[in-house]
């Protein structure tokens, strides 16, 4: 039976620390306040990502672009793609994670508070660091995906206007390595939590979609991320110490680099879509007033999508040349895959067929979400063909793919979250005209944007091009693309002004605005720091609803209480000298070129650093 | 042209915008001389053919599944005083149902995938003509082994006959894309002294006489947006006289030695012999083989083959039109006119010695 672990910690004093300021915020381990940093956090990146896409599609406005230089391109796109998925959806999500899990399956916190504070911290110093390269002048530029050996290269790789190999693949290496040490610790620390922490009587099907879909992913980063680790590592001695995993001249191979990426990138896929899903599985139910249709179904699809996904990374490979046997099974498997997907979408039909649909900010989101997330499927299931695919991939057929299914279906859906759960986390509730304005916008801009992508890509324009000569034909549509980015970055400003309206608006949201139907809405908004007074007995998935009927319809809004004697993790600044400790540590490989000789003193006061923020973490009292 | 597409196009039109844009873009093929749209080979045609099914597969679903969505959006729109919908929590036969319809159609479309698969992905068996097409930082480079050819981005090919591919790249990974007639493929680094030799194969036959473009599709550094390449079919009368200009001085027939007759000729030429001394003292020759140089056998040198460059079309890979004047521009600023291009002058020429390279190169037929 799942119960907490913090109700049966002897209780302590509860000592009186700063509940506001700064030092409130760096000592943090409420998983409240480490949600709001992290999407605080996440969101500038995200700007800061789609500053660098306005600037590409500037770029390809017109044929023959002179905007910016060729490698400044190859920087703009690699940064853009690696910041919207490590620094923008990724965290996004695990605001989500932090803010909502606890609250929805009647936790207080999460299983190890200070280790969450932890992975905020490294994820804040990691993407702080990859970003540091644009002040340098050495942006990473070798795609998101940096396919050895191009990136492995200490020779060939160089140019005329600069021989030596920069830093820029070394910052995104590094970078990537801090971000997925935030990535595993958080994973570890949600897994224990939603196995240990849930409320008396919630079993595991009866988990909210969102858990079970943020289940599935914490079990995805597990096992994905040290695959990229373990290549990361390879790449980085390729770089610098003279081996050569990936490098043809000694007996490497790059497309064992290939593998590797995919084994770990195909994963992130669904790391990247599920939470969306998992919110769209919340908002619809709520907003039709008829709960989640086929709940098990919904569970099992994503535990199978989540499974299958690590089977399906060749996919990504079909133009290496793998041979007809292996192309046939790759293909065959990720056609599986759209069996499960497809699952999903007819249930999110069925759940609003026949309900009362109310048009909320946060409900067209979410249908959006669904509209757009099945075109993404559609052009999906054409090039998992993989003759097709020869002609498609590496081609913006691919970009308009996958911008439907991240952008159309992670980016809807992370939004879709914040119009729902804003008046939860901030006691204040979004303006819903400006939402609408907000919402339109960024529909018309997004298929604007990516859809006449699938036009190019078929007429025969490639990826990751600087420019494009003219008489090709991708003069109107690239012009067209560019002013839909421009809608869609409009929109964003949009959500921007609403939210510094409503943070100066009146606190005007009760604890259930929406009619919800779990348990994040039987406590105030915002919640207070222990979340729940008492720990709720759960007899249902919808346990809200069950509350509010009990009750004729009509739930008394919930008292704020003392909550004195009720024990709470002390704050602490030891998780962020940890993480200083690991940024040292993986920051000084950056100079291991640069001063052969020396750098590694630099790794050891950060071992220094990390060893003495650690022991100090172990034996602080926990409360 | 293929005016078939446009026909339909205009009946599905009013039944969806979307659906219409995709059609509108398939009947506009011919303003897109690089579209996959319209095939121009039997491997293209192949994989047209499979692309098509899946596709209007996927309209027949996108238009039932869109169609569904927006009749409940609509239908089931809240009204005041609704009372509590009924609280179905699902329905197993239902689920049942689209469960099993799209795993039909899922196999409706494997059936024709594994097959085009199978005839597309090996190599070719009895090509006509075989090509090993190498891939450069940021160039192509093209040798027909059996022909005696060496050449660089514009791939020369008969129409009506196999052409058989044999791939790699002497640097990092490139793509060789050419979407009217051969699909893509990457290209992986190959190194002699190494027993790895991935070389990968692809074949294609064209259709009819023609100037295709094509492009590299592998993120491949600085100039990956700029590694262009022609392939030209010719018939079988203009490909034999192709192959016979291009054989002189080729470092595959006698390491690149031409007949004695030509070099009296040329020895004779003052833009010859001017143009051959300049290209020397240049220091372009550390980088080029160029017929009649000491080095107009060599193979494994950095930059393109020249010998036959008045001969090309285009220059940087598809990017100028071989002109006088582009090809001076290029010999005064090779960085200006493609940054980080690895054409590196020793020395600034003199004017006088562009113009001398842009004759003799151009003579070079």
């Amino acid at each position: 039976m799942a119960t907490s672990v913090l109700e049966h910690r002897a209780p302590a004093i509860h000592h009186a620390h700063p509940k506001t300021g700064i030092w409130s915020w760096i000592t943090t381990v409420d998983h409240k306040r480490i949600g709001i940093l992290y999407g605080a956090t996440a969101f500038l990146f995200f700007l800061l990502g789609g500053i660098e896409a306005l600037i590409m599609r500037l770029q390809l406005m017109g044929p023959n672009g002179k905007l910016v230089d060729p490698d400044t391109f190859n920087a703009l796109f690699t940064m853009h793609g690696t910041t919207m998925i490590f620094l923008g959806v990724m965290p996004l999500s695990a605001m989500f994670f932090n803010y909502f899990i606890p609250l929805q399956i009647g936790a207080r916190d999460v299983a190890f508070p200070r280790l969450n504070a932890f992975s905020y911290w490294v994820f804040l110093l990691g993407g702080l660091f990859i970003n540091a390269s644009f002040l340098v002048g050495a942006p990473p530029n070798g795609g998101w995906f940096g396919y050895a050996n191009l990136t492995s290269s200490r020779v060939i790789a160089a140019t005329a206007a600069a021989p030596a190999p920069g830093m820029n693949i070394d910052f995104w290496v590094i970078g990537l390595q801090i971000l997925g040490i935030a990535s595993i610790a958080a994973a570890l620390n949600f897994f224990v939590t939603i196995v240990n922490l849930r409320a008396p009587g919630m079993k595991m099907l009866r988990m909210p979609m969102f858990v079970w879909m943020s289940f599935v992913v914490q079990v995805l980063l597990l096992l994905a991320f040290p695959v990229i680790t373990v290549a990361l590592v390879f790449l980085m001695m390729d770089r610098n110490f003279g081996t050569s995993f990936f490098m043809p001249d000694g007996g490497g191979d790059p497309i064992m680099w290939q593998h590797l990426f995919w084994i770990f990138g195909h994963p992130e896929v669904y790391i990247l879509i599920l939470p969306a899903f998992g919110i769209t599985s919340e908002i619809l139910p709520v907003f039709s007033r008829k709960p989640l249709f086929g709940y098990t179904a919904m569970v099992f699809s994503g535990i199978f999508i989540g499974f299958v996904g690590f089977g399906v990374w060749s996919h990504h490979m079909f133009a290496t040349g793998m041979g007809p046997f292996a192309d046939t099974f790759f293909s065959m498997a990720t056609m599986v895959i759209a069996l499960p997907t497809g699952v999903k979408i007819f249930n999110w039909i069925g759940t609003i067929w026949g309900g009362s649909l109310r048009f909320t900010t946060a409900m067209m989101m979410a249908l959006a979400m669904v509209a757009l997330f099945i075109i993404g499927g559609l052009s999906g299931v054409m090039h998992s063909a993989p003759p097709a695919d020869l002609q498609q991939t590496d081609t913006y057929f691919i970009v308009a793919h996958f911008h439907y299914v991240l952008f159309g279906g992670s980016i809807f859906g992370l939004t879709a979250g914040a119009y729902y759960w804003w008046p939860k986390m901030f006691g204040r509730l979004l303006d819903e005209g400006m939402g609408k304005a907000h919402f339109w916008l960024m529909f018309v801009g997004m298929n604007m944007t990516f859809f006449p992508m699938h036009f190019l890509g078929l007429n025969g324009m490639p990826r990751r091009v600087y420019t494009y000569p003219p008489g090709l034909g991708f003069e109107f549509w690239n012009k067209f693309e560019t002013i839909g980015a421009f809608i869609l970055a409009f929109s964003f400003l949009i959500f921007l002004v609403n939210i510094i309206k409503t943070w100066f608006g009146p606190a005007n949201a009760p604890a259930d605005p929406w009619h919800g139907a779990t348990l994040e809405w039987s406590i105030p908004s915002p919640p207070q720091e222990f979340n729940f007074p008492k720990l709720p007995m759960v007899g249902s998935s919808v346990p809200q609803w069950d509350a509010r009927r009990a009750a004729g319809g009509h739930l008394p809004e919930p008292a704020l209480v003392s909550g004195a004697d009720i024990p709470m993790p002390n704050p602490s600044y030891w998780p962020l000298v940890s993480a200083i400790g690991v940024f040292l540590v993986l920051g000084s490989l950056l100079f291991i070129r640069v001063n052969p000789v020396h750098w590694w003193q630099f790794t050891l006061f950060g071992v220094a650093v990390l060893f003495f923020g650690v022991f100090r973490w172990a034996f602080e009292p926990p409360h | 042209m293929d005016r078939r597409p446009e026909r339909v196009g205009r009946a599905w039109l009013a039944r969806t915008v979307l659906l219409g844009l995709v059609i509108l873009a398939a009947a506009c093929a011919d303003n897109y001389p690089q579209t996959t749209l319209n095939p121009r080979s039997d491997i293209t045609r192949l994989i047209d053919q499979l692309f098509r099914t899946t596709f209007w597969w996927a309209v027949v679903v996108f238009v039932l599944v869109e169609g569904a969505l927006v009749y409940a959006l609509w239908r089931f729109r809240a009204k005041p005083n609704d009372p509590e919908p009924v609280q179905t929590h699902g329905n197993t036969t239902l689920e049942i149902i689209w469960t099993a319809i799209p795993a039909v159609i899922l196999v409706l479309i494997a059936i024709p995938t594994v097959k085009t698969i199978f005839k597309t992905s090996l190599p070719a068996p009895n090509p006509a003509v075989e090509v090993d097409v190498i891939g450069h930082q940021w160039y192509w480079e093209f040798r027909y082994p059996k022909l005696g050819v060496v050449t660089a981005n514009e791939l020369v090919v008969p129409q009506k006959k196999m052409i058989g591919l044999r791939m790699w790249s002497a640097d990092v990974l490139h793509s060789f894309w050419s979407p009217q007639l051969a699909a893509k493929r990457d290209v992986f680094p190959i190194f002699s002294q190494t027993k790895l030799k991935k070389v990968n194969p692809l074949w294609f036959t064209a259709d009819t006489v023609g100037d295709y473009t094509g492009q590299c599709a592998e993120l491949c550094g600085i100039q990956h947006g700029r590694m262009g390449l022609r392939v030209i079919v010719l018939n079988d009368a203009d490909f034999d006289k192709w192959v016979a200009a291009e054989r002189v001085g080729s470092p595959l027939v006698e390491g690149g030695k031409v007949p004695a007759a030509v070099d009296s000729v040329w020895k004779a030429d003052s833009i010859m012999t001017k143009g051959a001394t300049t290209f020397l003292t240049g220091g372009c020759i550390s980088c080029h083989a160029m017929v009649g140089t000491p080095l107009a056998g060599a193979m494994t040198l950095r930059g393109p083959n020249l010998s036959h460059v008045g001969g090309r079309t285009t220059i940087g890979a598809n990017m100028y039109e071989n002109t006088p004047t582009n090809l001076a521009q290029w010999l005064r600023d090779p960085q200006g006119m493609k940054k980080g291009s690895h054409m590196i002058l020793p020395r600034p020429l003199t004017e006088d010695e562009i113009a001398t390279l842009v004759a003799y190169l151009r003579a070079h037929k």
